[in-house]
């Protein structure tokens, strides 16, 4: 059955889902049509990953129907949806590290000889799909482990199109491309237009939905706003839209006064082709955010300064000494005095099983012994204290960590920290997940250290929170700093327009004016 | 195309090496052997070296995965004690029954002669598998980790062991012990094949010993077409990545399953050919953990990595060769034997060191503790 082109192959309505206390998608309804390409478009948080994960049988949804060509379907699991032709092409890769590009290429129907794997068949079906990704160059036998960032993603655009998709999903699929390859990418897109497969292409860069887009949608918080053809929005306008109107919340009042002296100095940082040329001042008693797109390079900036990181460029200085840490261990040396608040506070922050008391305290054990021996009474002591600064809710300070609410599990990790007296606190998107009184709490708690001379490095993928809490935001794209913004520039347009690379004075004055309207 | 080739090595090194590796020390040990390059001690460092090859090869197939099967041993061990019952080879046929719990339940009788000792064959290496099924059903419906599902039945196998063979004892045919446990000649003669063996197209192979034989057919006939199939893929991609395998739509618990009870048939040919080799059956609780312990060496000696996804149960194979060769030594230089364990010790850590140089490629610290 072939239906022609621009009829609805995919209907979703009413589709919601929640995750806990978070409202990832509320009742949408959304089509797409074969031979389109239709763009999804949203902040960060719009649930665009959501409404993926849901096409493509990663997660239920918690009501709603979907159908393909008219039939209700639900899908268990990606297998299921694979056969019924929905081909995903995710941004965290489902490429096996250990297996060959063959292997990946055929993973699920390779072909046969004598009921077993044809591994010459195999090798010519992958260099036949490769050639027509415009990727001759990549020899099927390799490991995928073995390939550099950007090839592994086109050997997955190549497994994808050998799934022969009806609707083909791209998640970010060209941010770890070059740029010769996303050219090819987009011919091959345009040619499966012409053979009639739906296409779903999830974006962050304006320049591709003009490139591409026959349609696009716009989500905002989990709803659908609004679904447009191509040309009938003006940039500016799309960016308003995903924009919206968002809940006012209370911050604390900044300082003015004139730019202190840089605590911690970033000279030319760059790693491992992910971070190139970055500098960057944080005085004392500032707090300077860190925004963009999420993944430009923000963790990974964090991280380097951390001490995590091998082979890093360039230098940073720390109250005008030259530092180089080799590991966390080092960069929380008095000497130093980094403390990182990490990205995961589940795995990389607390150690779930073990005591309120043990939690606070392990970064700072150091201090709090005599000898080889941990000093319980100064333990208590600067446990109680860490404790009531933060206004920690806990029964017991020997209970479990995780019999915490996410609130206070997240002051905990930074308690944790504060307790080492560091000069210079790097916050990795401190408030994901958490409610908004602790929001506040922590708004608070922010521009107090501040306000007691500490520099604040604060990453938030949320421009609000980067707004109001920050004397300036720098904004990454691309592994690089594209433009640091304070003062009256520091706005929701001019964050959101420089994260999508958008020339500063055109789009982002029209998006002005279109949010002034 | 040589490049090809190239790539192919370049991604075996661990096998390689190992392969090199034993041909190097075996090569060493036939040339200070009094008797070396014979069939005799082919035959010998054979039956040595059978089962603890098999058990390495059960415990490849979990290993690749990323999970490991601490039931070997034990499963092997209970394979060996069924047999020691059904492989008598009586004339007149063995008669079965159970005693438990004060009941005498009569299960009929097992046909005597070459019929009887074949079902009997049959029975040990289903018995086997379906242990290994059930490992595979626990890991995927207990949704338990593979390390302590089979600890738990690995216990329950060497109970039953225990329990058919409460002292050492059984029997098991004779010429079925000759003919296994020999040159491929003496297999000939013993079963009046090939004019006894003296075919002349034959007798250029009668030296080969039965064991080797063995090996390479269970590796060619089992190993390479799983290694072959959607379902062995499926267990590499398992290994490599499980969150990438699900999402390309595999089907995860089916392979789990397989692989062990793919693991599960390998041990019962390990415990099958030790009660041929040893006439009887023994419920040795200590021998089974060694056996379980040298399998895991076996298994990252071979080159199979111990967070799955590379390697292979050829590998191990060879793994185990190397960890007898290694303890056959000691036999001809006449060095106590309770220096054995160090010189194990210390060319295990020798060869898991080389798996691990690639830590110092890893650029992100924390990518290390993941």
């Amino acid at each position: 059955m072939t239906a022609a082109a621009g009829a609805d192959f995919l209907v979703l309505s009413g589709i919601s889902k929640r995750y806990g206390g978070v409202r990832a998608l509320d009742n949408v309804d959304f089509r797409c049509a074969r031979g389109q390409i239709h763009a999804v478009l949203g902040e960060n948080g719009a649930g665009k990953s959501t409404l993926i994960k849901i096409i493509a049988g990663v997660v239920p949804p918690d009501a709603g129907e979907l159908r393909l060509d008219g039939t209700l379907r639900a899908f268990s699991n990606p297998a299921a949806a694979a056969v019924a032709g929905i081909v995903c092409i995710f941004q965290e890769l489902s490429l096996m590290p250990d297996l060959s590009v063959a292997d990946n290429i055929s993973i699920l129907t390779p072909p046969r000889r004598f009921g077993m794997i044809d591994n010459r068949a195999q090798r010519r079906r992958a260099e036949a799909l490769l050639a027509e990704v415009g990727c001759e160059d990549v020899n099927p036998l390799l490991r995928v482990r073995d390939l550099p960032l950007s090839r592994r993603q086109m050997v997955e655009i190549a497994k994808a199109l050998g799934q022969k998709p009806q609707l083909l999903i791209l998640d970010e699929a060209t941010s770890a491309l070059t740029r010769a390859d996303v050219e090819k990418v987009y011919a091959l897109l345009a040619r499966l237009k012409m053979e009639n497969v739906a296409i779903l292409y999830i974006t962050h860069r304006m320049h591709e939905v003009e490139a591409l887009a026959d349609r696009a949608s716009v989500f905002r918080n989990g709803r659908h706003i609004e679904t447009f053809d191509k040309g009938a929005r003006s940039t500016a306008e799309i960016v308003q839209l995903m924009i919206g109107r968002d809940i006012a919340t209370q911050y604390p009042p900044k300082p003015a006064r004139p730019r202190p002296a840089p605590a911690l100095k970033i000279e030319n940082l760059g790693w491992d082709n992910r971070l190139a040329g970055i500098s960057l001042d944080v005085g004392a008693g500032e707090v300077v955010g860190l925004g963009g797109l999420d993944g430009q390079g923000q963790r990974t900036l964090l991280l380097a300064l951390f001490g995590v990181l091998r082979g890093v460029s360039g230098r940073v200085t720390v109250n005008g000494r030259a530092v180089r840490p080799g590991s966390p261990a080092q960069a929380k040396m008095r000497e130093i005095g980094i403390a990182l608040v990490p990205e995961d506070r589940k795995t990389e922050g607390l150690m779930l099983p073990m005591s309120v008391t043990d939690n606070l305290a392990i970064a700072s054990l150091p201090s709090l012994s005599t000898g080889p021996f941990v000093d319980g009474g100064k333990e208590k002591r600067a446990v109680d204290a860490a404790i009531s600064r933060l206004r920690i809710r806990v029964a017991a300070n020997s209970d479990a960590v995780s019999t915490l609410s996410g609130g206070n599990q997240q002051k905990v990790v930074i308690a944790k920290w504060l307790m080492t007296e560091p000069r210079i606190i790097l916050l990795n998107d401190p408030t994901r997940g958490i409610d908004v009184g602790t929001k506040q709490e922590l708004y608070r708690l922010v521009r107090e250290l501040a306000d007691q001379g500490a520099a604040v490095l604060f990453y938030s993928t949320d421009y609000d929170e980067l707004i109001g809490c920050c004397d300036r935001v720098a904004i990454m794209y691309d592994g690089r700093i594209l433009r640091e913004l304070a003062g009256d520039d520091l706005n929701e347009t001019n964050i959101i327009a420089s994260a999508l690379n958008i020339e500063p004075g055109a789009g982002a004055a029209d998006a002005g004016k279109a949010a002034d309207a | 195309m040589p490049n090809n080739l190239a790539i192919r090595l370049r991604q075996n090194i661990p096998f390689v090496t190992a392969l090199a590796l034993f041909c190097v020390i075996y090569s060493l040990y036939h040339l200070a052997h009094p008797k070396g390059f014979s069939s005799a001690v082919l035959v010998q460092n054979g039956n040595e070296v059978f089962t603890l090859a098999m058990v390495a090869m059960a415990q490849t197939v979990p290993v690749l995965m990323g999970g490991l099967d601490l039931s070997v041993g034990a499963l092997m061990t209970m394979v060996d004690c069924f047999a020691s019952y059904l492989l008598s080879g009586a004339a007149e046929g063995t008669p079965l029954s159970l005693d438990l719990a004060g009941l005498h339940l009569t299960l009929g009788t097992l046909p005597g002669g070459m019929a009887g000792i074949g079902l009997g064959m049959i029975i040990c290496l289903a018995i086997g598998t379906l242990a290994g099924l059930v490992n595979g059903a626990v890991v995927v419906y207990g949704r338990i980790q593979p390390i302590i599902a089979t600890l738990a039945t690995g216990a329950i196998y060497i109970g039953i062991a225990l329990f058919l063979r409460p002292q050492p004892g059984g029997k098991i045919d004779d010429d079925l012990n000759w003919a296994m446990t020999n040159s491929l000649g003496d297999f000939a003669s013993t079963a009046h094949i090939f004019d006894d063996g003296a075919a002349p197209w034959f007798t250029p192979f009668a030296w080969i010993p039965v064991p080797f034989v063995l090996l390479a057919v269970i590796a060619l006939v089992v190993w390479v077409p799983f290694r072959r199939s959607v379902t062995g893929r499926a267990v590499y991609a398992i290994g490599s990545a499980e969150g990438a395998a699900y999402m390309s739509g595999l089907n995860i618990n089916r392979a789990k399953i397989v692989a062990f009870t793919l693991g599960g048939f390998f041990a019962a040919c390990g415990g099958l050919f030790l009660a041929i080799e040893t006439s009887s059956g023994n419920a040795d609780i200590p021998q089974a953990g060694a056996y379980t312990l040298n399998s895991i060496a076996s298994v990252v000696i071979g080159g199979t990595s111990l967070l799955g996804g590379t390697g292979g149960a050829v590998g191990s194979i060879f793994g185990a060769l190397i960890l007898r060769v290694i303890s056959f030594f000691f036999r001809i230089f006449d060095i106590a034997p309770l220096l054995q364990p160090l010189f194990e010790g210390i060319i295990l850590l020798a060869a898991v060191s080389i798996g691990a140089l690639r830590v110092l490629r890893v650029k992100n610290t924390l990518e290390l503790f993941r």
